[in-house]
């Protein structure tokens, strides 16, 4: 009983990383219906800011803000630098072609996918890089008799902090009932006020964000980084926001807590190696048996 | 009594089809005007190029002497025109009390005269008061056209837009619109009405003109339009059902 729990806690943990990319993809696919296959590559981009922001961190600067403080200004220069990039590919790859349809936008997204992941290689090389393992204190604990690591911990705290900020927006402000309304009617939630293109602006400041977030707690957790690593981690989040109902915010991070655990408890009760099997069956059932996702359910409208 | 909004001499076109073609006409303020048209005569274009969704190839529209023509749709309803689109166009997904926190969007920062407005149109529509908090997509018809005008109506507009506000309503509901049709005007907001239902549309309009495939075919006053004989043939049933119905 022991081992499930802690396999479950370790599910969640991954779990969480793919909620929160998953997140990402929800709001750009609830908006545009756009597929933004380079979401995958923005997390990339903030695991290995994050990893620069470490890695060159003067010892000064470390003894002032303490490790902690070093690796929040991590996170924080990943999220804001991914954020910038990310509104420069909705500008360049995806705003000149909204108006030729879905198709074009996401065989552009692909490129714009290639175009970063080749440009992350020529910037930081082509070999893994190793999360300055030294600096990050992996520190075990024991919480109710269960195994956790203190970094474990902090992972899922933050990323449960970072879901829930991001539900109440959503959810209960009037900018959120915005984004809400906009993803269901673009032409009426124009004709309430909203500027389209400020939700836009949003969803691709806080999506980028989120993704570049996840990047330097993933490098974290795992130490090692690779410029191909978006596509594994992109192709998981987005079974997660199919599983949880695309376009659904509370389904995607849902859909990523149950894909991670799912995953982990695979991996450790049948074997490791068909862990991503594991995914993509999930994804492959999903289609056929509710392609709506676990909350994607649609209220019909009266007419 | 000025002209508060003018439309002059507008053209616009889906691709090669020409929706509507050099359309003139005004509402003074406080004014009721309807257009009245078969399906697809472009009445809602009309509407739809008021408020800023679909461009003008030619012509302008004014606001008192301010151009709308390159304004886009968030704009124009901050000043002073929304727009209750054809079909309610109901955030369903959204609750009632949310559809209309995002009527009031353009102040959104006034949260005390968006409780007085929600007050407002609370009274206006008992009914929506009572299932504030359930989802729109869960109203009836009727109801779901009730939110649509609320929601229309929580920007506090000088002009209100109404795309077809008794589509696929029983006539007593359909009643009860023209009522409240009435009452907001009588509030001082003038009022572009499209409907199909002519009869009632005259009997609230003070002014109306007549589309035809995308142009202006006849004008004038409510009781000029109800004596035309063209307009009574093909918009009042005709002198025969007429007869029957008087």
């Amino acid at each position: 009983m022991q081992v499930v729990i802690e396999q479950i806690i370790n599910g969640l943990t991954i779990g969480s990383f793919y909620a929160l990319i998953a997140l990402g993809y929800s709001m750009v696919y609830g908006i545009l219906k756009l597929i933004n296959f380079a979401h995958g590559d923005f997390f990339t981009l903030g695991s290995y800011v994050g990893y620069t922001v470490l890695v060159f961190a003067s010892a000064a600067l470390t003894a002032y803000f303490g490790i902690w403080g070093m690796i929040a200004i991590a996170m924080l220069v990943a999220a804001i630098s991914v954020a910038l990039v990310g509104l420069i590919v909705e500008r360049m790859a995806y705003r000149p072609i909204y108006a030729s349809g879905r198709l074009p936008a996401v065989v552009s997204a692909l490129g714009a996918s290639i175009v970063i992941q080749n440009s992350i290689m020529i910037i930081w090389g082509p070999r893994y890089q190793a999360y300055p393992a030294a600096l990050i204190p992996n520190i075990p604990l024991q919480i109710l008799g269960f195994n956790i690591s203190l970094l474990q911990l902090l992972i899922l705290v933050m990323s449960f902090i970072l879901m829930l900020s991001l539900y109440y927006v959503i959810q209960k402000t009037t900018f959120g009932a915005a984004i809400r309304a906009t993803a269901l009617d673009r032409d009426t939630a124009a004709l309430m006020g909203i500027n389209f293109n400020k939700v836009i602006l949003f969803i691709f400041i806080l999506g980028p964000a989120l993704g570049a977030i996840t990047g330097v707690m993933v490098g974290m957790y795992y130490r090692q980084i690779s410029f191909t690593m978006g596509w594994n981690y992109g192709l998981k989040a987005f079974t997660a926001t199919i599983l949880g109902g695309i376009g659904n915010l509370p389904g995607a991070m849902l859909g990523g807590l149950i894909l991670g655990t799912l995953e982990m408890l695979g991996g450790a009760y049948i074997s490791s190696a068909w862990k991503d099997v594991f995914v993509f069956l999930i994804l492959i059932l999903v289609l056929i048996f509710r392609p709506t996702g676990i909350l994607g359910e649609k209220i019909a409208e009266k007419v | 009594m000025k002209k508060f909004l003018h439309i002059e001499n507008i053209y616009v076109s889906y691709g090669s089809i020409d929706a509507l073609k050099s359309v003139s006409l005004h509402i003074e303020e406080g004014e009721v005007v309807t257009v009245l048209g078969a399906n697809g005569a472009g009445k809602s274009t009309l509407l739809r190029c008021i408020s800023g969704l679909v461009p003008l190839r030619q012509g302008d529209i004014f606001l008192l002497d301010k151009s709308l023509k390159d304004s886009p749709p968030h704009d124009i309803v901050q000043n002073g025109i929304s727009h209750s689109p054809e079909g309610r166009k109901v955030f369903a997904t959204l609750t009632i009390e949310e559809n209309l926190n995002l009527g009031a969007y353009v102040r959104r920062k006034h949260t005390r005269e968006i409780q007085q407005a929600k007050e407002h149109i609370f009274d206006l529509f008992p009914i929506l008061k009572k299932r504030r908090r359930q989802l729109a997509g869960t109203l009836s018809g009727g109801e779901q056209q009730m939110l649509a005008m609320g929601r229309a109506l929580m920007s506090n507009p000088r002009i209100l837009l109404l795309d077809e506000p008794s589509l696929g309503l029983s006539p007593l509901i359909v009643k009860h619109v023209f009522e409240i049709i009435r009452e907001i005007n009588s509030q001082g907001v003038s009022i572009l009405l499209v409907e199909q239902n002519a009869r009632k549309a005259l009997g609230v309009a003070n002014r109306g003109y007549v589309l035809e495939t995308g142009k202006i075919s006849i004008s004038g006053t409510s009781t000029e339009l109800k004596s035309n004989q063209k307009v009574q043939e093909a918009y009042l049933g005709g002198s025969a059902l007429k007869k029957h119905q008087l």
